[in-house]
């Protein structure tokens, strides 16, 4: 097996521009790579698209009956409220999948691959993030229709139908670098698996997804107030013409769209500066 | 002027674990040093401080001529990693995980697509290029691993415990592997429990143990330190024991050691398999049965024994500290 080759005193590798070209170039290939993985993993994206659908059904029959919003008992109001809750909730749910997925290549020795590569410092979790991305994405659409089928309407038109999509999407990008972060700072996927789900519990549920937050107690109601999730839950439910949609005077409530926003990408610059400068000292 | 690997008074420290407690060592351009030690002794710390993974606390490091702790970015474009772990993405192909590499490595689409179908052709894979890694042999994975250290014919390579795990034929091939690549004339940094492969492949040794160098040399003389070849010597019955040590010790050209409850007698010899026939026929002729007899080379521990008067200890694994 001869194995030799050219001059070994010379290296095939270019001299890289470096820079923010470079930047993208290298998340693309790592984004295309998770991608490749995914399609290999169908189960993965299966498991993701049945737990929403799952929540959309669960909630609408068995709470749909008892659930006061806005006064109304009317089992149709409570499931235009709920959707944009769950669609939220299914955008951050997909946070785990990024931790695993990191935590992972951590394990097998891949990040120490990556790491000791010419490539972008931040491309690894980057391509990683725009990858989960697209699946959810894909799990979007796809909780869209069943949502539609079980009765859910939008009452805004098109264009602002598709805002509240985009604050969606960037709510859980931004919640992917959490998910990041995550998987960067435990031992194993599976640690990194439970780690990035338990606290979204308090999080999506100690918020205005899924129950009126004028019944909480005043503490309580303050705290769902404030957190950045309900903020894009109720820009949602502006833009899509829902019910439910809350009165508090609070700021992000107020002004719920530009409260979203300004979250997320708090979020997103805060947990990305944190999450590269992990990795560039990850040790697996 | 510095070797392509070059290390000067690394330290690096995990809590009270002296990882690397001062390492030195300078390897010329196209040959390879053997980091000799048992678990824990810091060889993987060391390797990774040299490809740029881990910041030393103190101490310089030079590989192809730049400096590691000042210009990571540019020594990454000149190295090979290829780790104990076989780090390769198990849901892409041979070839999708190749071209990856070659296309972080910086290189075109086309050129690593064509380097890719190369190597997996030299490393005996074009049949497996397409399938993903998941279905691949032990064998098969070290080997991809290994080419994807190899994408950019990098003039200085580093191996972590290339055969740890291998069966031996596999460790067969990638020891094969590894003389053609030395033969090409690319640096080798190569770290191993095995005393026998850096005897196979090592043009000098380092042995380090608690994150010191505590010998060197080519592998003849740390052998000659430790006394080479021994013949051993399992008795049938335990009362012809010292009759059988009598023997042995006329063969030997040291002290004989004797472990009474196993009937074990160790006793260090020159001569080799010939030797050994005459052993076996002295014995026979006194009617001495024996229950097994061989010759044994000098492993790691003997040269830990003769080195430091203990044996290489297997430290926890996190003072490896990977």
């Amino acid at each position: 097996m001869a194995v030799i080759d050219a001059k070994p005193t010379t290296t095939l590798a270019p001299r890289s521009g470096g820079g923010v070209m470079q930047s993208v170039r290298d998340s693309l290939v790592i984004a295309k790579r998770n991608l490749i993985r995914m399609t290999r993993i169908p189960e993965m994206i299966i498991f993701g698209l049945i737990q929403p659908i799952m929540f959309v059904v669960l909630f609408t029959y068995v709470f749909g009956g008892s659930m006061k919003v806005g006064g109304s008992t009317d089992p149709n109001t409570y499931k235009e409220f709920l959707m944009a809750g769950i669609f939220a909730q299914t955008v951050t749910f997909a946070t785990a999948g990024a931790g695993a997925g990191i935590a992972d290549d951590m394990n097998k020795g891949l990040i120490d691959r990556f790491r000791s590569l010419p490539m972008s410092r931040g491309a690894v979790l980057t391509g990683r993030t725009l990858a989960d991305l697209v699946q959810t994405m894909l799990t979007v659409v796809v909780l869209a229709v069943v949502a539609l089928i079980v009765g859910w309407r939008v009452h805004e038109g098109i264009p602002k139908m598709l805002g509240a999509f985009g604050l969606l999407l960037l709510l859980g990008y931004a919640f992917s670098w959490i998910g990041a972060l995550i998987g960067l700072s435990v031992r194993t996927p599976e640690a990194a698996t439970s780690g990035g789900l338990i606290w979204l519990f308090p999080v999506t549920f100690i918020s205005n997804a899924f129950a009126d937050t004028t019944n909480m107690t005043p503490w309580l109601r303050h705290i769902a107030e404030w957190n950045p999730f309900s903020a894009t839950v109720q820009a949602c439910r502006q833009l899509f013409g829902n019910p439910g949609v809350s009165q508090s005077s609070a700021w992000p409530m107020q002004h719920a769209v530009w409260a979203s926003l300004l979250w997320s990408v708090l979020i997103l610059v805060v947990f990305r500066t944190l999450a590269v400068r992990k990795y560039r000292s990850a040790t697996a | 002027m510095p070797g392509a690997i070059y290390a000067e008074g690394l330290v690096k420290t995990f809590g009270d674990v002296r990882a690397l407690d001062g390492v030195d060592f300078d390897v010329p351009e196209g040959t390879v040093l053997g980091l000799l030690g048992p678990n824990g002794a810091g060889k993987t710390t060391a390797v990774r401080v040299l490809t740029t993974l881990l910041q030393p606390d103190s101490g310089n490091a030079v590989v192809a001529g730049i400096d590691v702790l000042k210009h990571p970015n540019e020594v990454r474009r000149h190295i090979g990693l290829s780790g104990q772990f076989a780090a390769v993405d198990e849901y892409l192909t041979g070839r999708e995980n190749l071209q990856m590499v070659g296309q972080l490595y910086q290189m075109k689409s086309r050129d690593a697509k064509l380097r890719a179908a190369e190597l997996l052709d030299r490393f005996n894979l074009a049949d497996a290029a397409d399938r993903p890694t998941k279905t691949y042999s032990g064998g098969m994975r070290r080997r991809l691993d290994l080419a994807a250290a190899l994408v950019v014919k990098p003039p200085v390579m580093f191996m972590d415990e290339p055969t740890t795990g291998l069966d031996p034929r596999n460790r067969q091939v990638m020891w094969e592997v590894i003389q053609d690549l030395v033969a090409g004339g690319t640096t080798l940094l190569l770290t191993t429990q095995y005393l026998e492969e850096a005897d196979q492949l090592a043009h000098d040794i380092c042995v380090i143990d608690h994150g010191k160098v505590i010998a060197r040399g080519t592998s003849d003389q740390l052998k000659a330190q430790t006394g080479g070849e021994r013949v051993e010597v399992v008795v049938h019955e335990r009362e012809r024991l010292a009759e059988a040590e009598g023997v042995l010790r006329g063969f030997g050209k040291g002290d004989t050691k004797t472990e009474d409850h196993t009937r074990r007698i160790t006793v260090p010899v020159d001569g080799g398999a010939k030797l050994l026939a005459e052993v076996i026929r002295d014995l026979d002729a006194r009617g001495i049965e024996i229950d097994d007899i061989g010759l044994r080379r000098p492993t790691l521990d003997d040269v830990f024994l003769s080195l430091t008067g203990h044996e290489a200890e297997v430290a926890a694994p996190e003072e490896e500290a990977k």
